[in-house]
């Protein structure tokens, strides 16, 4: 048999690239409990990271990890709703202390312990109200092996520069299926830097620098004094009950999570002239959006196709590209259309479209029959 | 001159409250033993204990109730310095909520100092019974006296592997006990037996500290362990994961027109995803662009095994199967998890083993003996007939890839070419 190898074709999955791509960008550390679907994140995480440690639990997990960042440390972690949900409060946490870190969020189907193999994409809105007040935290969601790629060295990077959690969103069938996939399109990926603070003045742990994000110093250092602090605090970390410097700090944490995210606005729009019509899809139900649109192209229909991929906090450019059509369908594997309400609230307009469902991939033909009909 | 850990400013707490004293003992005990405050990382919790970090001059990390067991754990983690020194403090009912903290980092025996301040009852919050608060204790939820024991914090540590345990009255000087507890490498846990003015002491008029101690049965001590503290030990590692996933060499083109998917079903532990691994793979060799997926039953080893495969010549966005164009069944369990599908399909072929009943379909239906070449190796014989009858792949890279994989070797070949041929 004649043989030339395709150095470059492998049959991978993204859990792999997710986390190989996690580690060239900095993360050093990972702490996981296990559960089904971020089973071969868990796996590959404690392979390639430098550390790893198999927390007692979910909570403990978001703990040790927040500890490793005050150390200097970019930790990651793997977990879909149940894990997740425990991990909600030491999240807050390690928002509120800024500290870095990735959590890969698994959707799959709830409520409750649900269906720990089925796929879905219900966990948008719980992302959006994550942090008590509302202040946003940086979602990013993943839409192919690219982007497993791309988005989880800028999930680290973010992480780093804006001193927070990120949640890399993905779900099931993103994670635990093989493709034929070719390594050579990959862009090359270098670890975040983490300059620190290195000034004589006196460190103040929450005193913001020019993006609104405090230099970082590590609790390892003995040359200046860190203040850690989740309860609401001034500049120098000191709990505060609510004065004007503590609430302008928790502002800030607002404020610098919404200025900086439009450094990381990530988006795919293949549109189409002339078209009328918009299909709008993250996450899995991308690939489903992409085939239906490639198929209504080629029966002569014209349609456009968004694919978000910074989800939160939600991209305003998201609203003028829907604005430019008369028709909109939003694909998602839940029945009451998360990403509609998160970008519309709780009255659509008519003219946005749902082509949803329980315990399974949209279709492509479901996608069509909404544009369609 | 080393710098003390104590700011000079009063210290926050009620008047007699014991936090007080531990506050102050517990930087005399750190200054005492040399530490420079920014070798120590001061984790406090929530609760009245924990709004001492205004006071410090050491590094302070003030995060959740109950958590910060954990979040000291994960400094220490991250440290594994000499000269570095994590104190948790903690309060009878941070210990409660955080109870698994406590005990993970003792059973790991990582290298920090928990202090316990047990006054008894949730002071921040008004008083109320923690899991530590000794039987027959009065709080603001049991008049009447705690109903139930508390938890014996001591023993439990201990027994979890702790490398030095302590209880003490929290009364004079214990910067001494304090010191011992922070001199250790390795996990040490020091409780700290106080009864907090507003509420214990008004709730258990004439009560004294000594006499509820020894009524609960939690008499003062140290306890010790010699267990090595904890040291990072982490598995083989790898340096690239991609490096990992080799490249499939190319072999002869296919044949394949438009895209195919199939579902491949059978039973555990027999071969199904290895099959599928194996037809992915010769079909990325024939270059076709290819998915696959597993689905089985939680426990793994029993019950149904199924493959879903699309290979196509172009790109596969959606890789979902409702209704495949190839069905392969090779037992029982396989037929059963497939049976509505298998009725749905309005063409495309079913390729099933002999033995199993056939249900209504419209696709066209192939039966073969493949179990006959023994239930482990139908699925892959399946995959064999395939290749030889259906002109997608050739036989040949299928085979060439099992050789790669080290798979070919066991198979009974003979056997097989016989089904496949027939
Ligand atoms: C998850 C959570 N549950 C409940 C509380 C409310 N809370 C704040 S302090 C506290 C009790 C503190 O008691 P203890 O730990 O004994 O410390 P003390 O105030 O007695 O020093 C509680 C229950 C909280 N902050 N977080
Ligand atoms: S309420 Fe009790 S525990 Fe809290 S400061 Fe006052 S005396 Fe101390």
């Amino acid at each position: 048999m004649q043989e030339k190898t395709l150095q470059d074709l492998v049959l991978t999955d993204g859990s792999r690239l997710i986390i190989e791509s996690l580690a060239r960008s900095g993360a050093d550390a990972f702490i996981c409990y296990p559960i089904t679907p971020a089973n071969l994140l868990y796996l590959y995480g404690s392979q390639r990271m430098e550390l790893m440690l198999a927390a007692p639990d979910e909570i403990t997990t978001l703990q040790w990890m927040t500890g490793l960042a005050a150390t200097g440390k970019l930790p990651v972690t793997a977990t879909s709703f149940p894990g997740f949900a425990l991990m909600l409060e030491s999240i807050n946490m390690a928002y509120m202390m800024e500290l870095p870190m990735v959590i890969v969020l698994v959707q799959r189907l709830g409520p409750a312990t649900g269906t720990a193999t089925c796929g879905a994409q219900g966990d948008l809105l719980l992302l959006r109200g994550m942090i008590s007040g509302g202040h946003p935290v940086p979602v990013l969601a993943t839409s192919s092996f690219n982007d497993c790629w791309t988005l989880s060295a800028r999930a680290s990077e973010i992480a780093v520069r804006l001193r927070t959690p990120v949640v890399l969103l993905t779900s099931k069938e993103e994670v635990m299926t093989q493709k034929s996939f070719g390594l050579s399109s990959l862009e090359e990926i270098k670890p975040v830097s983490r300059p620190l603070y290195d000034k004589d003045d006196p460190y103040q742990s929450y005193k913001a620098g020019p993006k609104g994000v405090p230099d970082f110093l590590p609790v390892s250092q003995n040359v200046h004094q860190v203040r850690l602090n989740a309860s609401t605090h001034d500049q120098q970390g000191n709990l505060q009950h609510s004065s004007e410097e503590a609430l302008s700090n928790t502002r800030r944490l607002e404020h610098k999570v919404v200025q900086q995210m439009k450094d990381y606005l990530f988006y795919e729009l293949d549109s189409q002239d002339g078209a009328n019509s918009l299909v709008l899809a993250c996450g899995i139900t991308a690939a489903a959006a992409r085939e239906a649109v490639g198929m209504m192209r080629r029966d002569g229909h014209r349609v456009s196709l968004l694919v978000p991929k910074t989800l939160l906090p939600v991209p305003q450019t998201y609203l003028e590209i829907i604005g430019l059509y008369s028709r909109v369908v939003i694909a998602e594997e839940t029945m009451n259309n998360q990403l509609g309400e998160l970008l519309f609230g709780s009255s659509r307009p008519a003219h946005i479209r749902f082509a949803g469902g329980l315990g399974k991939m949209i279709s492509p033909r479901e996608i069509i029959r909404e544009v369609m009909s | 001159m080393t710098r003390p850990m104590l700011k000079t400013m009063p210290l926050p707490y009620c008047k007699g409250c014991g936090h007080d004293l531990i506050a102050k003992h517990s930087a005399a005990a750190l200054e005492k033993l040399g530490f420079y405050p920014l070798d120590v990382i001061l984790v406090t919790d929530i609760g009245c204990h924990g709004i001492i970090d205004k006071c410090m001059n050491t590094h302070t990390v003030h995060g959740l109730h109950g958590r910060s067991g954990a979040l000291g754990a994960g400094i220490s983690f991250g440290l594994q310095a000499p000269g570095k020194k994590v104190v948790v403090f903690i309060g009878d009912g941070g210990a409660t909520i955080g109870l698994q903290h406590i005990m993970e980092a003792a059973r790991l025996n990582l290298d920090m100092s928990v202090v316990v301040h047990n006054n008894m009852l949730y002071g921040m919050t008004g008083g109320q019974t923690s899991g530590l608060t000794p039987q027959g204790f009065r709080t603001t939820t049991s008049f009447e006296g705690n109903p139930y024991a508390g938890y014996d914090i001591c023993k439990m540590s201990h027994t979890a592997g702790a490398t030095y345990v302590a209880r003490v009255l929290g009364i004079g000087d214990i910067s001494g006990d304090l010191a011992k507890v922070f001199g250790q490498k390795g996990f040490s846990l020091i409780e700290v037996m106080e009864i907090c003015p507003s509420y214990g002491v008004k709730l258990n008029p004439g009560r004294k500290l000594a006499e509820v101690v020894k009524s609960a049965g939690r008499e003062t001590g140290v306890w010790t362990g010699s267990r090595e503290d904890f040291s990072h030990r982490q598995g083989k590692k790898s340096g690239d994961l991609l490096s990992e996933v080799s490249g499939i060499a190319k072999g002869s083109e296919h044949r394949l027109k438009n895209p195919l998917s199939i579902v491949i079903s059978g039973s555990a532990g027999e071969g199904v995803q290895l099959a599928a691994t194996l037809l992915a793979k010769a079909s990325i060799s024939s270059g076709l662009q290819v998915t696959q997926k597993g689905s089985y039953p939680v426990t793994v080893g029993v019950g149904f095994s199924t493959a879903e495969l699309n290979l196509s010549p172009g790109p596969i966005h959606f890789h979902g199967i409702d209704t495949p164009d190839l069905a392969i069944i090779t037992s029982e369990d396989g037929l059963n998890h497939n049976r509505k599908r298998i009725m749905a399909m309005q063409q495309g072929s079913l390729l099933i083993d002999s033995g199993l009943a056939v249900p209504e379909t419209s696709a066209r239906v192939i039966r073969r003996d493949f179990r006959s070449v023994g239930a482990r190796n139908a699925a892959i014989c399946a995959v064999l007939y395939f290749a030889r009858q259906f002109g997608v792949l050739t036989e040949e890279i299928l085979l060439h890839i099992m050789e790669q994989e080290g798979k070919a070797a066991k198979l009974p070949i003979e056997k097989i070419r016989q089904v496949i041929e027939s």
